[in-house]
């Protein structure tokens, strides 16, 4: 006989679990004393919306399911942002949350919340774990859904008594089945054929890359399958890192804030071949207009998201990876498409997405920058508002998993805890946060967990004094009127600084480089305070409603 | 628009009905009725549904049930043939020796059943499709309806066909 403590952490451990992201209280004290003198490592974040999202970088950055854990009530209520984060960008996450003992549910008992009610519309599923016995079985299966198909938080409630309570040791590690869950991976062959032709027939195709390929690893695939038919790509947020920055065919990232000529492909292509995407509104536009000429290849797991937004003429349920494999084994000749390729490498010339260089402390001349020093060898988190659409823009990703950030949801505050998970994700690879002077003080305890656990993350504050993203709407289509978006000057070296961090401020161009080179060189965490333009807008931008040709911004100057 | 009847097979697990409610009601989509209850396998419950939308929509409603983890199979069984009844109690006021002689009789053309007389009122049981129960609560409405209580249409398929798929 084990206790459910006990029963939890070793099916942890047996999941493959090294590390898990978590904040104690009254209920889970039967766990802590189980994680006491066990081997799965424990990070102690300052706010449980930290471990979520630090469970969620991890996974981003690794591809495996990250863990976090929190007390009942305020402690699992605290997790509910970073588990929509979460199950917007289909992360696989296993949430473990206390409860009040069995007997008392429903009583409004102390530090009683309805977790598993509050985040059923935000996880893929969910359990309420009523018996000892249970939790294996349970936790097999969360660990099952929350990684395959397509992959989501799964949250796991147990309350208090179900963790004392002995059961029998529930031996070695057992198949998951459940009949009510059975993911399609591999493509439909009649349908894959039927993809075929239509590529051969195109004369003007353009492939739509979303963050499934991310989730399948099907980066090189993609790759493969755009060189061999000669396609060119343009990614989604969630899709950029697929292929190389600085392929040939690489197109950037497409909709509001993308660059010009992959708004300019998708409205002007032939045949459009989405996958992993899923059309969302920042994306498409006018969805009416969006690849209005095009015949639609829809390559996706989930098949609901399949005519979800826009009506598709070629489904294909499954797995971006195993889809492309099966089609680059029929893939025949390439087609003739000089035509299609010059009008897309004029669109290049003219459109570019440059940075400009001006001897102004311009937000993209310190992403720019970074990007020169890195060259692709990093991981770069984001919090959310402009400097996340400038990083998008100006860093030049070159593989999967380097770039995390919070698109479904757009989660302020995401940022320095997701960059803790990547981390321990990947230790070998420098972590960088960009951040916008609001986003970093949503989770800015942080610094609290970077110092503790001595976790070498660079925090950029791109610092504008605003609200930047929203100021920008405000500047564009309220008549500049900046109700509430500006914020005073804070200064974050010194915040870092009684946390025991090392950072610096920086007023001009001339020192961007020195100063991200100082942080590079940094063996711990290093917090770079940038005063940038504060004005500065992110163009090119397709205003609500438009469709995506019509940008504002971004012509050659 | 057409009204659809999905014959969905779920767990018999706590939550399952807020799991498919919630959907609905988050996804905007709107259920017309919903009836549910154990069925020929112990852990299993059967819910009937009917929803209203065109194709694509009802093609949505379709996927996002089948995406719950405790819904084992969705059977839209509109263009099968089946069998669809409902069950109503009315409760209508029938004085004696003013409506109550017609109410009677009405009662008797629906074939429902009388299975409470008060002193001022009767309770009608009656059972058919759903616009049967419509009916003749249209007709009963003049008469002054009290309480009318509906159990929500369920289905079968006709024949040896099941939902369950065999
Ligand atoms: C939690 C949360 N609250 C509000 C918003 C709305 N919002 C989007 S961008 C933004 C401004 C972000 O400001 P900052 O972090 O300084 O970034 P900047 O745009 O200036 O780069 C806001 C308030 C959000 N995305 N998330
Ligand atoms: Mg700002």
């Amino acid at each position: 006989m084990k206790t459910g403590a006990k029963i939890l952490i070793e099916g942890l451990l047996r999941q493959g679990v090294t590390t898990i992201f978590g904040y104690p209280g009254g209920v889970v004290l039967p766990i802590y004393d189980e994680l006491y003198d066990s081997p799965l490592r424990h990070i102690l974040v300052r706010h449980e919306q930290a471990a979520a999202h630090a469970a969620d970088g991890y996974a981003r950055a690794s591809g495996r399911t990250g863990v976090c854990l929190a007390t009942s009530g305020p402690g699992a209520c605290n997790l509910v942002t970073g588990i929509a984060t979460a199950y917007m960008d289909s992360i696989p996450m296993v949430a473990l949350t206390g409860q009040v003992p069995t007997a008392l549910l429903g009583n409004d008992a102390f530090q009683e919340s309805d977790i598993t009610g509050i985040t059923m519309p935000v996880t893929k599923h969910n359990y309420l774990v009523k018996r000892a016995e249970d939790i294996d079985t349970v936790l097999a299966e969360a660990f099952h859904i929350a990684g395959t198909g397509r992959q989501g938080p799964v949250l796991v409630d147990l309350p208090k008594d179900v963790v004392t309570n002995e059961a029998p040791d529930p031996g070695p590690l057992k198949e998951v089945s459940l009949r009510g869950y059975n993911p399609t991976f591999k493509g439909h062959l009649r349908q894959i054929e039927k993809a075929i032709s239509m590529i051969a027939e195109a004369e003007r195709p353009v492939i739509y890359a979303g963050g499934g390929v991310i989730a399948s690893d099907a980066s090189p695939e993609l790759i493969r399958f755009a060189e061999m038919t000669g396609i060119p790509v343009t990614t989604t947020l969630m899709g950029i890192g697929a292929i190389p920055c600085d392929h040939p065919l690489n197109l950037g990232m497409l909709g509001m804030h993308g660059t010009r000529y992959a708004n300019y492909a998708i409205t002007e292509c032939d045949l459009l071949i989405a996958i992993g995407a899923r059309f969302d509104d920042r994306v498409t536009g006018r969805i009416q207009s969006f690849a209005p000429n095009a015949r639609i290849i829809h390559i996706d797991i989930d098949p609901a998201e399949i005519g979800k937004n826009k009506v598709v003429d070629l489904p294909i349920v499954g797995d971006s990876r195993q889809v492309m494999i099966c089609m680059l084994d029929r893939l025949t000749g390439t087609t003739d498409r000089s035509v299609w390729n010059e009008k897309i490498s004029h669109w290049k010339v003219q459109y570019p997405m440059a940075c400009p260089e001006d001897g102004v402390l311009r937000p993209q001349l310190v992403i720019k920058t970074l990007s020169d020093l890195l060259d692709g060898e990093g991981i770069i988190v984001s919090e959310v508002g402009q400097n996340q659409m400038w990083t998008a823009q100006q860093f030049c990703f070159k593989h999967p998993r380097t770039w995390i950030t919070s698109g479904g949801l757009g989660t302020m505050g995401y940022g320095l805890p997701a960059a803790m998970g990547a981390h321990f994700a990947r230790p070998d690879l420098p972590v960088f946060d960009i951040a916008g002077d609001g986003s970093i003080q949503m989770n800015i305890q942080e610094f609290g967990t970077i110092v503790q656990y001595d976790i070498p993350v660079k925090v950029v504050i791109l610092n504008n004094m605003y609200l930047g993203m929203v100021r920008q709407w405000q500047e564009l289509f309220y008549d500049r009127r900046y109700s509430y978006t500006e914020l005073p000057s804070v200064d974050f070296v010194g915040i870092a600084a009684a946390y025991g961090i090392d950072g610096m401020r920086v007023d001009s161009a001339d020192q961007v480089k020195e100063a991200l080179t100082a942080a590079i060189d940094t063996d711990g965490p290093f917090v770079l305070d940038f005063r940038v333009e504060r004005e500065e807008n992110v163009f090119p931008m397709v205003p609500a409603g438009a469709a995506i040709n019509e940008m504002i911004g971004g012509e050659k100057k | 628009m057409k009204v659809h009847t999905l014959s969905v097979l779920v767990e018999n697990k706590s939550g399952v009905l807020s799991r498919v409610a919630g959907m609905f009601s988050r996804r905007g989509f709107n259920i017309e009725s919903l009836a549910v209850g154990t069925c020929e396998v112990p852990e299993m419950s059967r819910i009937t549904i009917t929803v209203h939308g065109d194709d694509t929509r009802i093609e949505q409603v379709k996927k996002q049930l089948n995406k719950l983890i405790d819904v084992i199979k969705v059977s839209d069984i509109t263009y099968h043939e089946h069998v669809r009844r409902e069950l109503a109690l009315i409760k209508v006021v029938a004085n004696p020796g003013s409506s109550r002689a017609e109410v009677m009789q009405i009662a008797d053309t629906f074939r429902a059943q009388i299975i409470d007389v008060g002193a001022k009122t009767l309770i009608l049981q009656v059972v058919g499709p759903p616009e049967k129960i419509d009916a003749l609560e249209k007709l009963l409405r003049q008469y002054g309806v009290k309480e009318l209580v509906r159990t929500g249409m369920i289905a079968a398929l006709r024949g040896s066909k099941t939902t369950a798929g065999d």
